[in-house]
């Protein structure tokens, strides 16, 4: 499952724009990899994060992994859902399982991402 | 997020093409590569706890140790009593080194008056080997039986009943932590009622030749494949100690507190350290944590005032409980039920509260083998 309206980083998130905002989150391959996720950290709305920075963490029963902005913006919105029920991002990494959202985020920064072909054919070249 | 890839050069146990045909993740561990989960550790996990599992713990290892002198060197070689066991019965004891660590964490099951098998761990296990081979008299014999033995866990309140199924002969006067030989296709294995999950469970030793066809039986009459991951979670649950992080070569096995594995009446490898009540300076304890996010091994303890007062050894998120809970070392005057401490992580604190072992309440294992026939 790699929707062609997202873009994607080698570290296994994934960006969509929804208008002003542009939603984060991971692939279904990193929750796969990840197994059970049981905590999310979310960043602070209001938080200005750079491309490539670390701004949220996922813990699965085994392990902790930071989640990188995948471009540079502003934290507008967060799911609070996932404090409750971070297994959300197991089950619908794409939908419901969404991180956080990026507003006045720089939209040049896209290009330097891959599109879904890319990233099948990144995950591809993993194996 | 970082995927890291698998290693190579790693040895597979006899059930790797199962493991891997039947879609488990896999993971070097102890120098195997292991099925870490199946579906999920959670799931693997409460099916355990609800149902029945069936583990591959065939990377571990089995010393068969026999002749005169057997008995005498095993008692020298292990913290807890030897001579007093029943032939059948099966014993948790540490093989500790001089200074009173361990060498190893072990069960050694009592074939004869004077004929042992011992189940070791797998990253020691060539360790184990050494050391107690060294330490046995001429007259005691030690074969290495670990590739020719297959084992495979078989936990959870439905096990009694699988078991039933699978086996030819009757077991349902097994005792815990007790084994009989059973019979499977024909060919004798034996069966102990023992785990490390605390539920109702066996661990089953066979011939290489038969652990393909057991595991498959296994889970045709029900149970269901669980990885290494599951394991880990239902024994810190428990309480109980792992290899390597709560036990280990530089930590006083005293200080574990499972002091009713080791001896005070006799004298031991270790024991002039060990039984010396002025030499524990920590405690093993464990911990609920307040909230879901989890401690990691080597985060360390801090008390009301700040002060550094030990350090986790294990941490994970609880499948039963719906919370974090831990593991770890403290010392002995801060370690009282009870007590809040803070667990300071690398970029975070966390708040956790002694609790008494297990963690987890709902435990079979100890429950009549007739309940759940």
């Amino acid at each position: 499952m790699i929707p062609d309206d997202c873009k994607y980083m080698e570290t296994h998130e994934w960006i969509k724009i929804e208008e002003t905002l542009a939603a984060v989150g991971i692939t279904d391959y990193a929750q796969e990899a990840l197994g059970d996720i049981t905590f999310v950290e979310l960043p602070r709305p209001g938080t200005v994060v750079k491309k490539g920075q670390a701004c949220s963490v996922v813990e699965s029963v085994k392990a902790a992994s930071d989640i990188f902005a995948p471009i540079s913006g502003e934290v507008a919105e967060i799911n609070n859902s996932l404090e409750d029920a971070p297994e959300k991002i197991n089950e619908d990494p794409h939908g419901d399982g969404w991180i956080f959202k990026l507003k006045d985020f720089d939209e040049h920064e896209l290009s330097g991402l891959m599109n879904a072909g890319a990233y099948k054919a990144f995950l591809e070249s993993q194996e | 997020m970082i995927v890291k890839g698998i290693l190579m050069g790693m040895k597979k146990t006899i059930l790797y093409d199962i493991h891997e045909s039947g879609g488990a993740k896999i993971s070097p561990f102890a120098g195997y590569l292991m099925p870490i989960q199946y579906h999920g550790i959670i799931a693997e996990h409460l099916a355990t706890r609800n149902r029945a599992t069936v583990f591959d713990t065939c990377h571990m290892g089995e010393f068969h140790i026999c002749g005169g002198s057997a008995l005498a060197d095993l008692e020298n070689l292990l913290s807890c009593q030897v001579g007093t066991m029943e032939i059948g019965q099966c014993r948790y004891g540490f093989l500790c080194n001089h200074q009173g660590g361990a060498v190893d964490d072990q069960v050694t099951y009592r074939l004869g008056e004077n004929d042992f098998l011992m189940v070791v761990n797998a990253a020691t296990q060539e360790t184990d080997f050494k050391w107690i081979k060294y330490h046995l008299s001429k007259a005691t014999h030690i074969e290495d039986v670990s590739d020719k033995t297959a084992k495979i866990d078989l936990q959870g309140p439905q096990s009694a009943k699988i078991m039933q199924k699978v086996m030819e002969d009757r077991i349902d006067d097994m005792k815990f932590y007790h084994f009989k030989h059973n019979r499977y296709k024909g060919r004798q294995v034996l069966v102990s009622r023992t785990g490390y999950t605390g539920e109702i469970g066996f661990e089953i030793y066979c011939d290489n030749e038969i652990g393909i066809p057991l595991w498959n039986d296994c889970i045709e009459n029900g149970a269901e494949p669980a990885g290494l991951g599951a394991r880990d979670t239902l024994r810190l649950e428990m309480g109980l100690p792992l290899y390597g992080n709560e036990i280990s070569a530089d930590r006083n096995v005293a200080e574990s507190g499972l002091l009713r594995y080791i001896a005070t009446r006799k004298k031991f490898i270790g024991s002039p350290v060990v039984l010396d009540e002025s030499k524990r300076k920590y405690s093993l304890v464990a911990m609920f944590l307040d909230d879901r996010r989890t401690a990691r091994a080597h985060d360390t303890l801090l008390d009301a005032e700040g002060e550094v007062t030990g350090l986790v050894t294990s941490g994970s998120f609880s499948p039963s409980l719906g919370k974090a809970i831990a593991m770890g070392y403290i010392s002995k005057s801060s370690s009282r039920p009870g007590t809040v401490v803070t667990i300071r992580a690398e970029r975070y604190e966390l708040k956790g509260t002694i609790c008494k072992v297990p963690l987890y309440k709902g435990a079979t294992w100890r429950k009549n083998l007739k309940e759940f026939l």
